[in-house]
């Protein structure tokens, strides 16, 4: 094992400025600064890590480019996980969309890759990904407003009906239900003559993250790690190209997180994934290839670059030493990235757009594989189209103008950069250590630890706004009362009655008692240790609801 | 007389789990010497409405980002007048757009704190609007 870089203090003290440097501190340094003191006594990243006046060779003396860095496309990582990294193909630009009725939802879907989007990404409203068809008591107010409404094979047939599945991929974010909607586009996909060998995309299914820090969870840990058990390895044998889970730090950022808790809590629930999945028996090398990642984007331009490299880093030397993987593809941390949501403003709400710009250049210094960039309206509500379009726009002008995409991690050998690098890949593995002592991701989880960290750090956080010590541009200063509205999306309740219909009529006309019959099998399976992923596509072929399929598993004992 | 805290009920209704600004806000109240019962995730009407009677609040906060506010909020007002509990103050907060403001203020909703809004002015307002008993 590398030796990985010791405490700040020891670092501090292992740090020998070169003579020249310490003459410019002496001779030159010091005057200037009796004279022109800096603005504040101490600057730190957004994430509140010390940031220091300057680095140099001085701070990289425990570095090894063969350990640290090496090459593009080499074991660990590092500069990228391919060879020529934009150079051979830009990132897929994939924006999340999803709103009102399939019908709403397939209409921007067709609008994006008109405008030259080039992978799709779906957002489900509330009931959809908690389990419950859109004609439910608890649904009531909530269909198709921050997501659109999938209750069954219907919806699905309507939402990609015209798109072309073996070329695009689709991004589904979706996590407890996830077996249930995945079998749903598979189901579809096959009704449109797409080969499920050929089709790739990604559903998001990462149920340890919703305990953590989105809080959309149906079932009690235990059977839902068998459900992502299940979906894992159907897809490794069914399904080759698809990415059955993305590891997702996204929404633990926006719960609050620092961005080393983000990473670092987002790289254990992959081990924990990894562990579960290799106690059903599968080699560690069979599936992990298709394991991927989601991080945020947020403000700190350099703290992001540095917290992409080093996951890139963990997770190459993670699957490598602590599971013993022998295929290289197993090492890569392949991810998607997307701006954060919670940095955007409510007021002057333009400011978003360079807000997103700084954040998707993180993401592409950084090496993302594909990107979702935010809309300037996302505080207040779903995009417009309008505001989509520049989203989208501002991931082209990145990419075709800013001239970032000709050569391979620009900022390698940085001496900040790969400082930065180290010190983050070092805080990580630190909670790794804590989570391990815990006893594990699901144990640190059931105590409640990752979640309290990051509330811990919401707070913190938020108090500092309060007292100006961190600034938000229009929030807390540089405010005006220019109050012009933007145009919104609004989504009124002729979403819901539309999908009542509908459901309704699919109730009335569907094969009542193939319904029954799938069900059943979907019950009994779930009592035994069978994986789930057969009978959950029998019971969507016979068009069983969404809410249907998660009753059965509701029930207790039944998984 | 024993010392009386403002007593406030945060309650987070409709499926949304989202809920970073709740948790904020109850942690800024109880700083700030007020005693806060939050309800959890994913509470029906009813059940906030129970809640805020059986520990007799003086306030009810309700956090709601998902856009349902429309049909969540009116209901709550509803079940507390309908209790008897006119004069509890209930403010919300959460993404709820300039336009529906109007329309939940008549309801009965006292304030609405939208993005951005700092926990000193929730602080504040809920100081300013319940009387503190002697």
């Amino acid at each position: 094992m590398p030796k990985n870089p010791g405490t700040e203090a020891e670092t501090e003290a292992l740090r020998k400025p070169s003579e020249s440097e310490r003459e410019w501190q002496e001779k030159t340094l010091a005057p200037w600064l009796q004279k022109f003191p800096e603005r504040q006594s101490e600057f730190t990243t957004l994430s509140d890590v010390p940031v220091n006046r300057l680095y140099t060779q001085a701070d990289l003396a425990d570095f090894d480019y063969a350990r640290d860095l090496a090459d593009p496309g080499q074991f660990p990582f590092t500069r990228g996980i391919h060879k020529t990294m934009y150079r051979g193909r830009l990132w897929t630009m994939r924006q999340f969309s999803g709103f009102g009725t399939p019908e709403d939802t397939n209409r921007r879907l067709r609008y994006l890759l008109e405008q030259g989007q080039t992978g799709l990404s779906i957002a489900f409203d509330l009931p959809t990904l908690m389990g419950y068809d859109s004609d439910h008591p608890l649904a009531e107010g909530e269909v198709g407003k921050c997501g659109v409404a999938v209750s069954s094979l219907a919806d699905m047939e309507t939402l990609l009906a015209g798109l072309p599945l073996e070329s695009v991929t689709t991004s589904m974010t979706i996590n407890s239900p996830a077996a249930m909607i995945w079998a749903t586009y598979l189901v579809a996909a096959e009704k449109q003559g797409a080969d499920w060998k050929k089709i790739s995309g990604t559903t998001q299914n990462d149920i340890l993250k919703e305990y953590i820090a989105q809080k959309e969870y149906i079932f009690p840990p235990a059977p839902s790690m068998r459900l992502v058990v299940d979906t894992i390895i159907f897809g490794a044998r069914e399904v080759p190209h698809w990415n059955p889970i993305s590891i997702s730090g996204y929404h633990i950022r926006e719960a609050g997180s620092t961005a080393v808790q983000e990473l670092a809590f987002t790289l254990r629930d992959g081990i924990e994934y990894v562990e579960w999945v290799s106690r059903s028996g599968m080699s560690v090398d069979e599936f992990a290839p298709r394991l991927s990642f989601f991080f945020n984007a947020h403000n700190d331009l350099f703290e992001e670059i540095a917290k992409y490299r080093a996951a890139r880093k963990i997770w190459a030397r993670v699957m490598k030493e602590r599971f013993g993987t022998t295929n290289p593809r197993a090492w890569m941390c392949r991810f998607h990235t997307q701006t954060a949501g919670c940095s955007l403003t409510a007021q002057q709400p333009y400011n978003n757009v360079i807000r997103t710009t700084i954040q998707a250049l993180a993401a592409v210094l950084g090496g993302t594989q594909s990107l979702h960039t935010n809309s300037l309206d996302e505080a207040w509500a779903l995009p417009t189209e309008q505001a989509a379009t520049l989203a989208l726009r501002t991931q082209q002008v990145l990419a075709h103008e800013s001239g970032v995409t000709n050569t391979v991690d620009p900022l390698g050998g940085s001496y900040f950069v790969e400082r930065l690098t180290l010190e983050t890949e070092r805080a990580a593995l630190d909670y790794f250590r804590r989570i391990d002592a815990l006893g594990g991701m699901v144990a640190a989880i059931e105590k409640g630890f990752p979640q309290k960290e990051i509330h811990d750090a919401a707070y913190a956080y938020q108090k500092a706004v309060e007292r100006k010590e961190k600034f938000i541009v229009g929030v807390n200063d540089f405010v005006t009362d220019d109050k012009r509205p933007i145009e919104l999306l609004v989504i009124d309740e002729s979403v819901a009655r539309h999908q009542n219909e509908k459901l309704a009529k699919l109730r009335r006309e569907r094969d009542g008692r193939r319904v029954e019959r799938s069900l059943e099998g979907l019950a009994n399976a779930a009592r035994s240790d069978a994986n789930l992923m057969p009978r959950i596509l029998e019971c969507v072929r016979a068009y069983a609801t969404l809410g249907e399929m998660c009753d059965v598993l509701r029930v207790p004992g039944a998984s | 007389m024993a010392e009386h805290h403002i007593r406030v009920l945060v309650a987070k209704p409709g499926l949304d789990g989202h809920d970073r600004g709740a948790k904020i806000v109850a942690r800024a109240l109880r700083d700030a010497g007020m005693e806060v019962i939050y309800t959890g995730l994913r509470q029906t009407p009813e059940q906030i409405a129970a809640a805020a009677l059986q520990e007799d609040v003086d306030a009810v906060g309700i956090s709601i980002l998902s856009g349902a506010h429309n049909t969540i909020v009116p209901r709550i007002l509803e079940l507390l007048h309908a209790q008897g509990q006119q004069d509890v103050l209930v403010i919300v907060g959460g993404i709820i757009p300039d336009q529906d403001i109007v329309a939940l203020k008549k309801t009965g909703v006292a304030e609405v704190f939208q993005p951005g809004a700092s926990t000193e002015e929730i602080v504040k307002f809920i100081r300013s609007r319940v009387k503190e008993p002697a």
